[in-house]
């Protein structure tokens, strides 16, 4: 399942610069677990060391928040948009 | 005139009458009556915030020779910090002729700094316009918009940079119609501190301060309430807090070796630089909560871990921070998502982990 996943400013020295990655996975876990193989560094950034999605961390998918969805089990398919978007602005 | 406080137990052990009486404190006040307020315009009532003393949070965590205070900035009229800033980057502005009847007041801002322009142009007549993120929190928007200003939203994966670079565009777009404090490339910025901030933390620990401790976001703050003390005591300590990375949720803060870099940051000036998880900031404003009886920002929670720090790290002296704001503003942000299975049990943990060893 390929997906779309839009990458915010302060991942993007993961990303070689991309605003915007592909990445395969069936939940938004999997998905998460690949970036990581893809983009190492992605995963520690993204979820807490139980595995939860870190507070601070938004994921939309599809626009909507995963959290009122099925949080990190959430199911993605083929052609989602994923964004991944800091709680906060930065600088005051 | 007598007040309730004078003679109101601090705490449960306070509250025993057959406790020795303290010896006198020397940085205390001798009972100063601030007058209460009387002013013609909101510009007045900005600044002369209270210095809090932080003890019930550090009780048995720091040396018995070391003392933390807070600077209250939540005490200012908008409610923060940056009324400071704002106020003098206008003033200035005014007096060399740039803002003027006809002009319009923008920047780009992701909160504080946007509510104080807000309420300040409201007071002096001039229209504001503000360029935020779309993620910032509703409360802000609505304060924002309260005051009479308006908001262009920027790419929330952008994040600040992306509002810096929006507001950019619409100066060139229009470049007679503004006028923009720029509060990252303004020196008025730093100097609101170098003239309020500085001198009434001096005062108010009776020149004993020996650590100066602040967060930074446009580095206004550190850079000129530092250079105000270091000019009285060449000795102090000035110390910058900072996100531990790129990727952080303290609403304010910028972590510079990621971000455009201020033109007013001078990073050779500061003594040492400490980082701040987010999670641990965010648990510490919980602390502050439930230990202080005060509620404050995340950016607050970030100054009290490096506050923490220094204090751990020293034998004796007296930390001033700064909380830049309350917490009010923050109440429906992430910040405050998984509260409910934190609560009590979580905040002895929190404490344990900064028990000296």
């Amino acid at each position: 399942m390929a997906v779309r996943v839009r990458v915010p400013t302060p991942l993007r020295r993961f990303t070689a610069g991309a605003d915007e990655v592909s990445a395969d996975g069936t939940s938004i876990k999997a998905v998460i677990e690949d970036l990581e193989r893809r983009h190492p560094g992605m995963r520690e950034r993204l979820l807490d060391e139980k595995g939860d999605i870190r507070r601070f961390v938004n994921i939309y998918l599809n626009g909507d928040d995963i959290r009122f969805l099925d949080a990190i089990n959430s199911k993605v398919k083929d052609g989602d948009g994923i964004s991944i978007v800091p709680a906060i602005a930065g600088g005051r | 005139m007598a007040t309730a406080s004078q003679s109101f137990p601090r705490s449960p052990a306070d509250a025993n009458p057959g406790a020795p009486a303290g010896v006198r404190d020397s940085m205390a006040p001798a009972r100063e009556i601030v007058p209460v307020g009387r002013a013609d315009s909101v510009l007045d009532l900005v600044g002369n915030t209270p210095l809090l003393e932080i003890t019930r949070l550090t009780a048995g965590l720091i040396p018995a020779g070391v003392r933390i205070f807070a600077k209250l900035e939540g005490f200012n009229p908008g409610g923060s910090v940056k009324d400071r800033p704002a106020r003098k980057m206008l003033e200035v502005g005014i007096a060399e002729g740039k803002l003027k009847p006809g002009k319009v007041i923008l920047d780009s801002t992701s909160g504080n700094t946007g509510i104080a322009l807000a309420m300040l142009g409201a007071t002096l007549g001039y229209p504001v316009e503000l360029v935020m993120p779309s993620n910032v929190s509703r409360e802000r928007k609505k304060i924002v918009e309260a005051y009479g200003a308006k908001i262009h939203y920027s790419d929330p994966m952008e994040g600040s940079d992306g509002a810096i670079i929006m507001c950019r565009r619409l100066i060139e777009q229009n470049p007679g119609r503004y006028f923009k404090p720029d509060q990252y490339n303004n020196e008025a910025n730093a100097l609101a501190h170098f003239e309020t901030t500085g001198p009434e933390i001096w005062r108010q620990t009776r020149g004993q301060v020996t650590h100066f401790v602040a967060a930074i976001g446009t580095g206004g703050t550190v850079m000129g309430t530092g250079r105000f003390l270091k000019s009285k005591n060449s000795a102090v300590r000035v110390i910058a807090v900072e996100p531990d990375d790129a990727m952080h949720g303290l609403e304010g803060l910028k972590h510079m070796a990621s971000s455009i870099v201020p033109g007013i940051y001078h990073e050779q000036k500061l003594d040492d630089k400490i980082p701040a998880g987010t999670e641990e900031a965010y648990e510490m404003v919980y602390a502050l909560g439930q230990t202080e009886g005060i509620l404050v920002g995340q950016s607050s929670g970030a100054a009290m871990i490096a506050a923490l720090k220094v204090a751990q790290s020293i034998r004796e002296g007296t930390i001033v921070t700064v909380f830049c704001d309350f917490g009010d503003k923050y109440l429906s942000t992430n910040l405050w998502i998984g509260w409910h299975q934190w609560r009590r049990e979580r905040l002895q943990q929190v404490i344990a982990k900064w028990r000296m060893k």
